[in-house]
């Protein structure tokens, strides 16, 4: 064995446990802001992750342990979780991370291999199937428990929504809401105002109440993973300022027709975007400037979607298209080597 | 002093393992029974043996002599009998063995005389000259003649002179101690080479886990009667690399492709320059050097030790232990396994490191890549080790060269900070050699098809200059003959011959016909066989200037 004989202590392990980590602020505000609905949904992904990438290295012919243990396949399962709403029935998350882990990692290769973000097409492919429980959002409780006496549904009454025993419709009607972003989107359509949505009770002091808290605690566990440099600085703040500049053009441009750039910085989508998911090391670009562009082009890629696309959400799109121009961005962001001058390779 | 110092890019800052043996004063080894001496301890041309079997020699006697520009004489350690000169066990990557000059050693370690030079006086060609005659090679590891960079070109001088004191490797501390001791002698040597080559910057980069080394410098340094920079530098692997100690005391960068004395930089080791003092004030060639002993051993320390004694001897010395799996020469991150500790120590052997499973745990199973690009953050070469990787695994190696794979230094950064534990330099080096072994292939291939091109270009000539005879010859005949019916009166025989003649005559302008076509000689060729010899001649002149291309004059700690 030749040199060198000495390693980090780092592992992908390490790596991935950090991640998760770094998602418990937002995990903990999502209960406390929306009940535990969400927990039940973060349980059903993680197993059904595990079964299936279990399945799939046995298929493969790859040893379970190592793989199972690097704990990629939750980070997976917990990132699909977090974007589906709390509530939505088990057949949706499972189908969902079922194709994250089986087509979007295992087809293309397994692990390092996808050149697709696997939670983002999981995602992807259930806004484009079942859009309709894709946008059943529970409202934030402190607006669900002021419309109507609904009860806080606990977390046994949340499994029992999630798993499909009878709930009054009048119950889930009452607890579920639209999104802000929905709800500015509707508005839109019905030729209101950006400042004539923006009344409406469900909007906060930046983003939509509740989900501005949400994002801040995603934004919170991000810096957590740039403070222990899992993540670098590019890619999350050329997000954010493709989000920012994209939407403040707009808004500048029609303040009356395109929402202020800080309601679009403050979705929890964003945060978790820019720190959780384009992040994504193995579907996103490598060199430093590419970051830089990967980031910038997602960004101004989701504000053109939620702006004119036909979907709520833009960030899953954003990301999917800019994995395809990552091989790409790299070869044309070739940092210049030690005493080399700067230099392109050829295609 | 205060000095503004720049950060070379990536770096590691690995368990430093220094104390270990940094704190035990250096012993002399014990003269060995027997010393095997290998003729190729510098990088370049191996040395030519001088003396035969049986022969007696002295200790610092030239027992083979430095053999074409880039090469170094090799001295015997001790005095003694010549038993063999044969091919053995050497502590070289290849893991083969190469010729050596063993010497059973007669225990009186007799010198044969020798004395100091008076340096100032003599011509800067031959003072080279005596110094690749001492044997002095780069002692950092590199083992480069230093006669060879201790000559500034046609630059006439090297503006700023490095003493390297960074050794950056974990474990190893031979430069340190000798630092510390040596201090003295180490600038004498620095005089020297300050006056070969012109300098008028003289820096000492140390890192700053080394601060005894650093003050005993200092104080050298003031005495000095030329200014001399002790500059303490962030102890950051690989800073102790001779590029990365550019940068870090200079800001510059050495541009790929070229040497630093490009930029007026010329660099040395501590230890080198030490014996190049040693060479010159006292007349004693490189016949032993410093090496540190540590590891998975009892009393790790530094030796100073005779050119040729075997490893094993020092290993003993310092006390071996249970649970030896392996010894390498070198620190963890560059040094190389030793297939045999018979191998003897040569002017490259900075350390011994013996290691255990405690202290050097088998690496974990490899995970594949997940482009975290931990390595490119790490990488002192600002390369992309994870697209090197990528390419090298699928065999794609034009890929490796373009993202400049030959400008990896195979420093193991990489590898050392990889998540998934992958060894990234074995697969440079397996792309590396993969890529040499085609273009050596490639080479044969050429000089092949130009020998081949160059037998079908002669036959043709030889047959054309045949064909120009031939017809000259005809002609000649021709012409008698028609002479000939005037003078003769034998009308019928004539008219036969003229006839002959005239058929000849018609082969012979047909001939020359033809041979017009083709070039009558080497003087008045056509424009596509000159275009096409040019084209051959320059495919050589490529492939020789590449087989006389300089070698890497690197030094490294």
């Amino acid at each position: 064995m030749p040199s060198p004989f000495i390693i980090d202590r780092s592992s992908v392990t390490q790596i991935m446990a950090w991640v998760l980590i770094a998602l418990l602020p937002g995990i903990a505000i999502y209960v406390w802001l929306f009940g535990p609905g969400i927990l039940v949904t973060l349980t059903l992904a993680t197993v059904t992750a595990l079964a299936a990438e279990a399945a799939m290295l046995k298929a493969r012919g790859y040893p379970a342990k190592p793989f199972l243990t690097d704990l990629s396949a939750i980070v997976t399962a917990w990132l699909l979780a977090l974007s589906l709403p709390s509530l939505a029935p088990w057949w949706l998350i499972i189908t969902g991370t079922l194709f994250a882990i089986v087509v979007a990692k295992h087809l293309y290769g397994g692990l390092g291999q996808n050149i697709f973000n696997p939670a983002m097409v999981g995602y992807a492919v259930l806004i484009v199937s079942f859009p309709m429980q894709m946008t059943q959002w529970p409202g934030p409780l402190e607006l669900t428990s002021l419309e109507s006496s609904a009860v806080h549904l606990n977390l046994l009454q949340s499994a029992a929504v999630i798993f499909g025993s009878d709930v009054p419709k009048a119950t889930l009607d009452a607890i579920t809401m639209a999104t802000p972003l929905d709800a500015l989107r509707t508005g839109l359509h019905q030729q209101l105002t950006v400042d004539e949505v923006m009344t409406q009770p469900i909007f906060g002091h930046y983003g939509g109440v509740g989900f501005e808290w949400l994002a801040a605690a995603f934004l919170l566990g991000g810096l957590l993973l740039w403070a222990l440099r899992i993540i670098s600085w590019q890619v999350p703040l050329a997000f954010l300022a493709g989000i920012w500049l994209t939407a403040g053009f707009l808004h500048f441009f029609d303040a009356g027709r395109f929402g202020a750039p800080w309601f679009h910085l403050f979705s929890p989508s964003v945060m978790l975007c820019a720190f959780f998911i384009a992040t994504d090391p193995v579907s996103g670009a490598t060199t430093p400037r590419g970051k830089l562009v990967f980031g910038l082009g997602a960004g101004f890629l989701t504000i053109v979607i939620r702006t004119w696309g036909g979907f709520p959400d833009g960030v899953a799109f954003a990301i999917l298209l800019m994995n395809v121009c990552v091989p790409l961005i790299d070869q044309y962001t070739q940092p210049r080597i030690y005493g080399g001058a700067r230099k392109e390779p050829r295609a | 002093m205060s000095r503004e110092l720049f950060k070379f890019k990536g770096g590691i800052h690995p368990p430093g393992h220094k104390e270990e043996s940094s704190t035990r004063p250096i012993h002399a080894a014990p003269l060995p029974k027997k010393l095997v001496i290998p003729l190729r301890q510098h990088i370049g041309n191996p040395a030519k043996p001088l003396v035969d079997v049986g022969e007696r020699v002295l200790k610092g006697q030239m027992i083979a002599a430095a053999s074409g520009a880039i090469s170094a004489a090799v001295h015997a350690s001790s005095s003694g009998i010549v038993t063999a000169i044969s091919e053995q066990p050497v502590p070289h990557i290849s893991g083969l063995p190469d010729l050596c000059i063993t010497i059973e050693t007669d225990g009186r370690d007799e010198w044969i005389p020798h004395a100091p030079l008076d340096y100032q006086k003599m011509a800067a060609a031959d003072l080279r000259l005596h110094l690749r005659d001492m044997g002095l090679a780069g002692l950092g590891g590199a083992v480069f003649p230093s006669a060879v960079k201790l000559d500034p070109g046609t630059a006439q001088t090297c503006p700023t002179l490095i003493l390297n004191g960074g050794e950056c490797e974990p474990w190893i501390t031979c430069d340190d101690v000798l630092m510390r001791t040596h201090a003295d002698e180490i600038l004498q040597g620095t005089a020297i080479m300050r006056h070969l080559l012109g300098s008028t910057e003289i820096l000492v980069g140390i890192e700053d886990n080394k601060p005894e080394a650093i003050a005993a410098m200092q104080v050298a340094a003031a005495k000095m009667d030329f200014a001399v920079e002790v500059i303490a530098v962030p102890s950051c692997y690989p800073g102790g690399g001779a590029k990365q100690m550019i940068e870090t005391l200079t800001g510059k960068q050495v541009p790929t492709g070229k040497l630093s004395t490009d930029i007026g930089i010329q660099v040395f080791n501590v230890g080198t320059a030490h014996a190049l003092a040693r060479a010159v004030h006292h007349g004693e060639p490189l016949i032993s050097r410093l090496v540190t002993v540590t590891g998975h051993v009892l009393r790790p320390q530094n030796f100073e030790v005779l050119i040729g004694t075997p490893m094993h001897l020092l290993i003993t010395l310092a006390g071996d232990r249970e649970g030896m799996s392996g010894v390498l020469m070198g620190g963890p991150m560059m040094g190389m396994p030793m297939p045999d500790l018979d191998v003897p120590v040569v002017k490259a052997t900075n350390c011994i490191l013996v290691k255990s499973d405690a202290l050097f745990p088998p690496l974990p199973r490899a995970l594949p890549c997940i482009r975290c690009t931990r390595c490119a953050d790490a990488c002192p070469a600002e390369l992309q080790p994870q697209e090197l990787f990528r390419f090298a695994k699928a065999g794609d190696f034009g890929r490796a060269q373009e993202y400049h794979l030959f400008d990896c230094i195979e420093c193991g950064c990489c590898s050392y900070v990889c998540p998934s534990h992958i060894p990234l330099v074995d697969f440079y080096r397996y792309a590396k050699s993969e890529i040499w072994a085609h273009e050596k292939d490639k080479q044969a291939a050429d000089l092949a098809r130009e020998r081949h091109e160059f037998r079908q270009f002669r036959q043709e000539r030889d047959k054309a200059e045949k064909a120009e005879k031939l017809a000259a010859k005809a002609q000649a005949k021709r012409a008698e003959l028609t002479a000939a019916p005037a003078t003769s009166g034998h009308a019928a025989t004539s008219e036969a011959d003229a006839k002959k003649a005239l058929i000849a005559a018609a082969l012979a302008r047909a001939q020359a016909k033809k041979s017009e076509s083709v070039p009558l000689n080497t003087d008045n060729l056509s424009p596509d066989t000159q275009h096409e010899i040019a084209e051959i001649e320059a495919r050589r002149a490529k492939i020789l200037e590449l087989a006389r291309q300089p070698l890497e004059s690197e030094e490294k700690t």
